[in-house]
């Protein structure tokens, strides 16, 4: 039976159709799906862990356990998760464990374009890269097999192209695999120096066995046609060659580490001419010319950004093509803003009207640094607002700390801020957080997290306590305030920025994306009333506009939550008759 | 038709991914190879959003260049506008008359282009409708994308049973009824 599936759900197939029972990832753009979908299998357990180091460690222990596991992340989670990632490399597997990594070119929700290729060949895990949505699931099938074959993790690399793509897939049944025997073996999975270097010897062997592996394996194949043009590459790229270049010869690379050097080798000596076409870096091209091959790649092709079938065709066949761009000029752009009825808008415009320095974080609330707020001054990675405002604290001193915070959502919080929330209160810091609960993981597209009360499955379980959390850190200024109730979020958020210890403000109230968040519906702007001050403009809210001399809400996208109602002087706005 | 470049283009929020899923399962009842790209994350919170849909005998690439797409579906007129040069000289346009104000325009960095479907007629095939109303009057406003299906549905030639059965498979029971409906009304418009 063939299904559409997207390659997300394709990967949740696939370690269905593997016997996994164990799944662990944080969400992230463009991964999160996989997870997703892989709750939906009752046969697997599947969870939400707090961030992607601690998924991983769940999947390794799975995995020890005797259990075919799978743990998924975006390219940036890896970097949490790759403490765990390098010495699971040497303990190895018992029941097969699969990583699934998914890059973004192009950052399309990314704060970086960093190529996972590399975490595979400096932690000595092999990789396999998929091109569509059939492959998702073969290759995800045969990474377990891999992995118990040769005692290792087995990384699979996505893109978001691959990852949000739909194509069809050919289903199967589900293996039935067996939970492996656990037996104690210190000098496998204990992993002090006396043992590890023994693992490492092992780890060389895995290696060098893989590399033969791979020049065997029908992962990697060749499309011979013409012999004056032969492309090497792989994932997404191998559609867009295949598009761009129907005559070429391809060989198409499904284990991108360790490569197939006797593959590519005898390929090269095929064709006149040898291009490899992959997105970001030179991962290929690099290796083969360490092979002394000629192979043009980087000279052609850009090193930033997505691949499509007419950039091939136009850097490798000097194809041209009609660019209408100057017809587009006139076409304002469409940056993503926070939704109508979002709780953050009300904490940007106090913030933004206090004039402080504003430490920020990954989520929707990254989107106050756009226009109109622009109240966000820094962003870096998961969690990095806190450590940042305690170091703009450390260099500037009291009087900048008091108009400085940091913010931070719930999960993101939960992520990696409370480390840092640790490190202001044992270092002696004074800085104020303003943690933005808004009753889920919002920006992934609506996630449960260890502060929503509810596991993946959406089953009731323990909620983290913020406040009570926070406050057994030895922070003792612990605030929770309602982000639209605006005059009393100012009030405290100048008090705590002036007191002389740490503090945090909980910032609360729920993602107007929730089901269960009714609003009372849309509001319209009385003409008679309105001074056209234009105050109401200022909290940024899309569905406020300015229609030829007047000021309109717009009733398809105003949800009713009425911010505006308590900025507009004159009492112009109202809920809107039906 | 024996392949089919399609682009839905719209506002992140409007609907377009449920959209697409359906004309993905269009496409695999037709037995055809199909392909449908789409972009998750950041870019949904309202920002400017395009979906792909491919379908052929073989389709490789996910994505749709510039001047190949034989039709568009744009959920907004500004999205409209913006996409355009996507479309082959000899394709055909689909606009929801709808205006959604983008955050440069609200805040006075940039204006709203008047008249946007008669310079888009003055060069391309446009087929336009208030979808919105038709949806709200369905029962609805959330079923645009729906009624903007129907109207692709016609104008593309393919048969109105598969799109139900389509449409029956992906979009959830409690709503099939008003999206049918939906579906019909947008099916029925360009007569």
């Amino acid at each position: 039976m063939k299904k559409l599936m997207l390659g997300n759900e394709a990967v949740a197939r696939g370690a269905y159709e593997a016997g996994c029972s164990v799944a662990a990832a944080y969400p992230g753009t463009p991964s999160t799906e996989i997870t997703e979908y892989i709750s939906k299998y009752d046969e697997i357990y599947s969870e939400w862990a707090p961030n992607e180091k601690v998924a991983l460690e769940v999947a390794i222990g799975s995995s020890i356990g005797g259990a075919r596991s799978i743990c998924s992340m975006k390219h940036v989670g890896l970097n949490v998760a790759a403490d765990p990632l390098f010495t699971v490399s040497y303990t190895g597997v018992n029941g097969g464990l699969v990583i699934m990594v998914a890059d973004d070119p192009g950052m399309h929700s990314s704060q970086n374009e960093q190529d996972s290729r590399f975490y595979a060949r400096s932690s000595k895990v092999p990789m396999l890269e998929p091109s569509d949505s059939q492959e998702c699931k073969d290759f995800v099938k045969q990474a377990f097999s891999i992995s118990e074959t040769f005692d290792c993790p087995v990384i699979v690399r996505l893109s978001t192209r691959v990852s949000h793509s739909q194509s069809a897939v050919e289903l199967s049944d589900k293996e039935d695999y067996k939970l492996k025997q656990y037996s104690k073996d210190a000098n496998k999975y204990v992993m002090m120096p006396a043992m590890a270097r023994k693992r490492h010897v092992e780890v060389e062997k895995r290696m060098a066995a893989l590399r033969e592996f791979s020049n065997e394996s029908r992962l990697n194949k060749v499309e011979m046609t013409s012999k004056d043009i032969g492309v090497i590459t792989s994932g997404i790229s191998y559609q867009y060659v295949k598009e761009a270049m129907p005559d070429a010869s391809v060989l198409k690379i499904g284990m991108v580490h360790p490569i197939p050097e006797k593959l590519i080798a005898d390929f090269a000596a095929n064709v006149k001419t040898l291009y490899v076409v992959e997105e970001l870096e030179p991962f290929f091209e690099n290796q083969i010319k360490k092979m002394g091959i000629k192979v043009i790649g980087k000279e052609k092709l850009p090193i930033i950004g997505e691949f499509s079938a007419q950039l091939v065709a136009e850097k490798l066949l000097d194809k041209k093509f009609d660019s209408q761009e100057a017809s587009n000029n006139a076409v304002p752009v469409r940056p993503p803003v926070m939704c109508p009825g979002c709780p953050h808008r009300g904490m940007f415009y106090v913030l933004k009207k206090l004039g402080l320095t504003v430490s920020g974080d990954i989520g929707c609330y990254t989107l106050g640094a756009l226009p109109p707020n622009e109240a966000m001054d820094i962003c870096v990675c998961m969690g990095a607002s806190i450590g940042v405002a305690h170091g703009l604290e450390k260099a500037r001193g009291a009087d900048f700390r008091k108009k400085t915070v940091a913010v931070i959502g719930d999960s993101t919080f939960i992520h990696s801020g409370i480390t840092g929330l640790i490190d202001i209160v044992y270092n002696k810091g004074n800085s104020t957080v303003i943690i933005l609960d808004n009753s889920i993981t919002g920006m992934t597209g609506h996630q449960h997290n260890p502060t929503t009360g509810f596991t993946i499955k959406g089953e009731p379980t323990k909620q983290v306590d913020l406040e009570l959390l926070c406050k057994s850190v030895g922070v003792d200024r612990v605030t929770v305030v309602d982000p639209f109730d605006i005059k009393e979020f100012e009030k405290v958020v100048k008090a705590e920025t002036d007191a002389d210890e740490p503090s945090v403000i909980i910032s609360q109230r729920p993602c107007a994306l929730l089901k269960h968040v009714k609003y009372e519906g849309s509001h319209r702007i009385i003409q008679d009333k309105c001074k056209k001050c234009r105050m109401c403009m200022k909290i940024g809210c899309p569905a406020i506009v300015e229609k030829g001399d007047h000021l309109e809400i717009n009733p398809a996208l105003c949800v009713g939550c009425k911010l505006c109602t308590k900025i507009c002087g004159f009492g112009a706005i109202e809920r809107a008759g039906e | 038709m024996k392949k089919l470049n399609l682009l839905i283009v719209g506002v992140g929020g409007q609907g377009t991914l449920l959209a697409s899923r359906i004309l993905g399962t269009v496409a695999l009842k037709l037995n055809f190879d199909v392909k449908v790209s789409e972009v998750h994350g950041m870019s949904q919170r309202g920002g400017s959003v395009v979906t792909y849909v491919r379908y052929g005998e073989k389709v490789y690439s996910p994505l749709i260049e510039k001047g190949e797409a034989d039709l568009i579906i744009a959920f907004e007129q500004l999205e409209a506008l913006r996409w355009v040069d996507y479309l082959h000289k000899d394709g055909k346009m689909i606009v929801n008359e709808q205006e959604i104000d983008p955050m440069p325009v609200i805040i006075g960095k940039a204006k709203y282009p008047e008249k946007i479907l008669d310079t888009l007629k003055t060069s391309y095939s446009i087929y336009s409708l208030d979808a919105l109303k038709i949806a709200r009057e369905c029962g609805t406003i959330k079923a645009v994308n729906i009624v903007l299906l129907g109207v692709m549905a016609k104008l593309a030639g393919i048969d109105k049973n598969i799109f139900m059965e389509a449409i029956n498979e992906v979009v959830p029971a409690k709503v099939l009824d008003v999206n049918i409906k939906a579906f019909e009304e947008g099916y029925n418009y360009h007569n």
